[in-house]
């Protein structure tokens, strides 16, 4: 390796702070949680627009907008895109903005590996997406049920489509453990002296379940795509009931990951909402144990329910009633948390701008989704239910109803502290209520569809099935729900440019990261907290009278906090490195190359993983500073 | 005006709105128009799944009122008086979250009982003496092998009522799913398994089923129809069924069987009591006493017909029926040949 | 909720490392994180071979084709090879540079006879008529100790590599740690075989 003047290696280390170079070689959390958040919104349009041309064609019977094929490639990339490519990464945005921020640290344990993460989730993305250039996206639903998946052109059309799936996901599922590793190792050992687990905000422990969800996860989607691909391309026999092989292997495999992967869904949004309800009615949160305790009892008991998607199988009377059992208690932790985010408001000062606005929106739809959900759990009555339209809004009520009013709400609520100026409120709202209406126009319909009968992935449907009035009505839900989203364009557009500043603490908050200017500077804290309280910031500001009313403190009383030795000057903070970036890029190479069966590419690919992976062991964190 | 204010003066009028609104919504669930509404059952086993529908969908609504009652009050009750405002900082109260954990837990035990007994019956195999049935799914349409007899049909599956009908569900290449709605619950047909179900119908009459188990390109187009008989009408369609095709006396139809067995048809498809045997398409031996065809997505008539003959897949997106025009050499005269012959299969 | 002390930091364990919350170490708790999530991935294949190990279509049985006692012998190989990691380890945190190269490529060497043995198993059982595609259970088995046998090849890379930073004196007494993450995860891949060893070959 030839030695330099900062004796790295072939390359001299990134140094640039502004311009597009300092985006790329990043390992600010801050910039790679807005990285990931401007990627994941883009791929919410993606999304979106697939959806949009579904609702196009299912709007009248005997549609012609899309055909078939194109239909089926449709919805399932509107599934992938939603579920990989916006919900979990947008999670991931707000884990890697506020983590460090909320638990009082300058950065994540392992700020070169969070960039990683960050590239290799941007380009499975854009692998995925490739596959409509390259012979069609993958068609096989986003949950590519065996054998259809597996068993080649005989039964869906297309050479290389699921395995676009197959790989494009495991190189996401790289991005998603990679980042659970250390946002785990963050919270457990970079949190400010004080800061015990039981004084974290609700939001950290959250991110915590859902980090220990992926982390467990994860491998088990890993082995059933790789078992995908060998029955796809070596002959291997894992789905092929020819040779002793059990399509229902897939099912298993794929929901036992599939049903923690909806808890991984929810919960960040939770946890928003934990934050944003206490705030905005001056209140703390409703018994903040029930809810950090349902969320991890959430976090177990997920692992045990993921055969009620699977109930019309054939598993047998004892399983299913073993699964329709622990189906319906899964709805005690989740319910639990209803009340306490009510009892919250309860005898609150509530301020109904934007962010609670969706908050509440996010605990009102939520309740929907949640009520619909344990109708399925009665399984001679799902045995009807699964499969159709009903079962689409149980899911659309608590992912768009719940996980992204839960992220709009997160996002309106720390703009300020990212941005430094406020969002017009106004346009919020309006965004809000467009995006309530139409969300309700569009899905509540599909519960009456699912009901008179109509199936799940249908691409077309006849006029004399009863279902005409209703596809309808859910289509002109679509064009409001799009309207609600261009206001939202155009406010981020003009608040980034013109909106009030913003000071530290435009919200009278309660958690650590209001402490700090808004936008914070790279190292985040001048002084690292000494953390007293949960809701430590808030008993800084107040405190109590014997009525337990808060009563502000005067400034300059409130105690001194012993500074840390090294205020101020000799914050080391991690240096901007390439090296994730080079061996992110190793992925989609060898991605192509095994699709294709190139051999030389896939060992080019390898080498600049490797190359990647080398030069990132071999430079030091942080540089020398001269 | 202040819009917290239009909000405040404005939100009882809204919920008013919304609650119309929603029960509107539910009413329109309830109507007769839908073929496979399930909330409308016609037998026996579809009821009972009703039934605990009924039961469980009640006490959903009632929770979605209170709930979304109590928020809606709440939101308005407490919004913000003044920048003073300085609400007392309660932290919990743990015999309501208690109270608020157990009753929940209540209410689900109470449903979870009928639960697993619904799931035992629903898993028992008939008693009395069913009628037994294979069916057999293919991409994109249904086989069905009656037990006793070995009579082998497709698409339109004949029952008698008062009888419990015993399937046995297979499959040749990927997952479908047999439903019927207004019968019974769907089970899914897997290959390498046998799973089992039972359908029992109440009146005679037409009951639509579909595939319901995503299953490729014409996924939307495998559906069926059961058709349930008083027991004696039953007896003298399956006696029908049984008997092998006749050779036409009219010329076209011969001209028809001569372009069938000598032509490509005979790769795919059976009819009794001719040396077409294959079995990879539907078996057509009584092919014209059939009201649909192709999965039951034609009504059975002339004009379907030859469309289909010229064309399958531009009918039928992936269908494995290749074009006869294009693919398999016939040309005009060769397709009303057949279709005179395939009306001659009664 | 006041505090009766003032919060701080644990102590290191490693001096020179930042303090963390807990005193564990970064690295070492997000190796365990990792090697926790292997568990789910090798738990699955596990799973999978269980299920199919019956369902042999008109292959081999898993009883016909099994030479236990050879795999016993490439099974011993491995678990010599966590003794000279543990060796190895020793030998850098007393600062014993030539004894740690040694060590670790003891290790390396002994990874390399596990994985010859491996290779050998595999032809062999080829040769007699099971192949991935022969059955359910060849596919479960190949691709099980198909993926263990990767972990430990690139396993073997890591040793390597430590081989080449101590040569290059990057690797100093201090660095440690990196040898003992190494050695973590050569000690989990172990263990995995010990228990496929035992759920596939010795559990009839």
């Amino acid at each position: 390796m030839a030695t330099v003047a900062t004796k790295t290696g072939i390359f001299r280390r990134p140094s640039a702070k502004t311009g597009l170079w300092s985006w790329i070689t990043t390992v600010d959390h801050k910039r790679i949680g807005i990285l990931y958040g401007y990627t994941a919104f883009a791929f919410f349009l993606a999304g979106g627009i697939e959806a949009f041309l579904i609702r196009l064609q299912l709007a009248t019977p005997e549609g012609k907008v899309l055909d078939a094929d194109l239909y089926n490639q449709m919805f399932t990339t509107h599934g992938v895109t939603m579920i990989f490519l916006v919900v979990m990464p947008m999670g991931a945005a707000f884990f890697n903005y506020l983590l460090p921020l909320m638990i009082g640290a300058r950065d994540v344990a392992f700020p070169r590996l969070n960039a990683l993460s960050y590239w290799v989730f941007l380009f499975g993305g854009l692998f995925l997406y490739s596959s409509w250039f390259l012979g069609g996206a993958p068609d096989g639903g986003w949950f590519g049920y065996a054998p259809l998946s597996t068993l080649g052109p005989d039964v869906l059309p297309g050479e290389n489509r699921m395995d676009f799936y197959a790989i494009g996901l495991q190189i996401l599922g790289i991005a998603s453990i990679v980042a659970s590793v250390n946002f785990i190792v963050t919270i457990i050992n970079m949190r400010a002296p004080g800061m015990k687990l039981l004084r974290m905000p609700v939001f950290v422990w959250m991110t915590l379940v859902v980090n220990f969800l992926l982390l467990f996860a994860m491998p088990i989607i890993a082995v059933a795509l790789f078992m995908m691909s060998f029955d796809r391309n070596f002959g291997t026999n894992f789905f092929n009931a020819a040779s002793g092989g059990d399509p229902i292997l897939w099912q298993h495999l794929f929901w036992l990951f599939g049903h923690p992967e909806v808890y991984i869904l929810i919960l960040p949004a939770m946890g928003i909402v934990s934050e944003v309800l206490p705030t905005f009615s001056k209140k703390p949160l409703f018994g903040y144990s029930a809810v950090v305790f349902s969320g991890i009892a959430i976090g177990f008991m997920g692992w045990g329910v993921w055969a009620h998607h699977m109930f019309t199988v054939g598993l047998g009377s004892v399983a299913n009633q073993a699964f329709a059992v622990s189906t319906m208690f899964i709805a005690v932790p989740t319910g639990v948390k209803i009340f306490n985010w009510m009892a919250t408001l309860v005898r609150g000062s509530i301020r109904l701008n934007t962010p609670m606005l969706f908050s509440i929106g996010f605990v009102a739809m939520f309740v929907i989704g949640g009520l619909s959900g344990v109708t399925h759990s009665i399984v001679p009555h799902d045995t009807q239910q699964q499969d159709t339209y009903y079962i689409v809004a149980h899911f659309h009520y608590v992912l768009f109803g719940g996980a992204i009013f839960g992220l709009f709400s997160g996002i309106y609520y720390w703009f300020p502290k990212a941005f430094g100026r406020m969002m017009n409120d106004r346009l919020g709202k309006l965004h809000f209520w467009l995006m309530f209406i139409g969300f309700n126009v569009t899905f509540g319909p599909f519960h009456i569809l699912g009901l008179k009968g109509m199936p799940r992935r249908y691409y077309t449907y006849q006029a004399d099935k009863g279902w005409n009035l209703w596809n309808m009505v859910a289509t002109v839900g679509v064009f409001i729900i799009m309207a609600s989203i261009l206001v939202f364009m155009a406010n981020w557009w003009i608040s980034r440019r013109r909106g009030r500043r913003a000071s530290a603490d435009p919200w009278d908050g309660r958690t650590l990261e209001w402490t700090i200017p808004s936008p914070p500077p790279e190292y985040n804290f001048l002084e690292v907290p000494r953390v007293h309280h949960r809701d430590d910031f808030w008993h800084q500001k107040y405190s109590q009278d014997a009525k337990g009313r808060p009563v502000p403190v005067p400034v300059g009383a409130a105690p001194e906090h012993e500074a840390d030795h090294d205020a101020g000057h000799n914050i080391h903070l991690p240096s901007p490195s390439y090296f994730p970036l080079i061996a992110a890029a190793g992925l989609p190479i060898m991605g192509y190359s095994l699709m294709y069966k190139w051999w030389v590419p896939l060992a080019i690919g390898l080498v600049v993983l490797l190359a990647g992976f080398y030069g990132w062991i071999l430079e030091p964190a942080a540089e020398e500073e001269h | 005006m202040n819009p917290s204010r239009w909000k405040a003066a404005n939100l009882p009028r809204a919920k008013l709105v919304f609650a119309t609104a929603t029960l509107t919504l539910l009413a329109t669930a309830c109507s007769k128009d839908a073929p496979l509404n399930f909330l409308h059952p016609e037998g026996p086993i579809a009821r009972k799944a009703d039934r605990l529908w009924d039961l469980t969908f009640g006490i959903a609504v009632v929770i979605f009122v209170l709930v979304e009652g109590a928020l809606l009050f709440v939101v308005i009750k407490y919004r913000q008086k003044s920048k003073n405002d300085a609400p007392k900082q309660i932290h919990g109260n743990t015999r309501l979250e208690v109270i608020w954990t157990l009753i929940p837990v209540v209410l689900l035990a109470a449903v979870a009982i009928p639960n697993v007994k619904g799931i035992a019956d629903l898993y028992a195999k008939p008693k009395g003496d069913p009628l037994e049935v294979t069916v057999v799914a293919h991409q994109w349409w249904w086989e069905y092998r009656y037990g006793a007899s070995g009579l082998v049909t497709a698409n339109e599956l004949h029952i008698p009522v008062d009888r419990p009908v015993y399937l046995t569900l297979e499959s040749v290449d990927v997952i479908h799913s047999f439903w019927v709605p207004k019968l019974a619950g769907k089970q899914d047909l897997v290959p390498g398994r046998k799973n089992s179900m039972t359908l029992i119908a109440e009146k005679p009459g037409e009951y639509l089923g579909t595939c319901a188990e995503y299953c490729g390109l014409s996924h939307a187009n495998m559906r069926l129809k059961v058709f349930a008989h008083e027991a004696a009408d039953f007896d003298e369609w399956l006696d029908g069924q049984l008997l092998e095709a006749e050779s036409p006396s009219d010329s076209l139809a011969a001209k028809g069987e001569e372009v069938f067995m000598k032509g490509d048809c005979v790769q795919c498809h059976a009819i009794k009591g001719t040396e077409a045997a294959a079995t990879f398409a539907p078996d057509l031996t009584h092919f014209a006493s059939r009201t649909t065809f192709a999965g039951s997505i034609f009504p059975n008539d002339t004009e379907n017909l030859r469309l289909w003959l010229r064309d399958a897949p531009s009918r039928k997106p992936g269908s494995k029926m290749p074009s006869g025009i294009k693919d398999m050499g016939l040309d005009d005269q060769d397709i009303e040949a057949l279709i005179a012959y395939l009306q001659s299969l009664k | 909720m006041e505090e009766l002390v003032e919060p701080s930091m644990q102590q290191p364990e490693h001096p020179g490392d930042h303090a963390t919350y807990t005193g564990l170490d970064n690295v070492k708790l997000a190796m365990w994180a990792f090697l926790g999530s292997e568990c789910l991935f090798f738990g699955s294949f596990i799973t999978a071979y269980l299920l199919y190990r019956n369902r042999t279509a008109d292959g081999p049985k898993p009883s016909e084709i099994y030479d236990i006692p050879f795999t016993s012998v490439s099974s011993f190989v491995l678990l010599m090879s966590s003794l000279t990691m543990v060796l190895a380890l020793a030998a850098i945190q007393r600062g014993d540079h030539r004894k740690l190269r040694a060590w670790i490529m003891a290790t390396a060497l002994l990874g390399t006879t596990f994985i010859a043995g491996q290779i050998y198993e595999f032809t062999t059982f080829v040769k007699e008529g099971l192949t991935l595609k022969t059955s359910a259970f060849g596919t479960s088995f190949f691709v099980l100790t198909g993926f263990h046998g990767t972990h430990v090849a690139i396993g073997i890379l890591m040793l390597l590599s430590l081989i080449a930073l101590s040569s290059l004196g990057r690797l100093q007494q201090a660095d440690a740690k990196k040898v003992e993450m190494v050695g973590l995860y050569w000690h989990f891949v172990d263990i995995v075989w010990v228990v496929i060893f035992t759920v596939i070959y010795l559990i009839p």
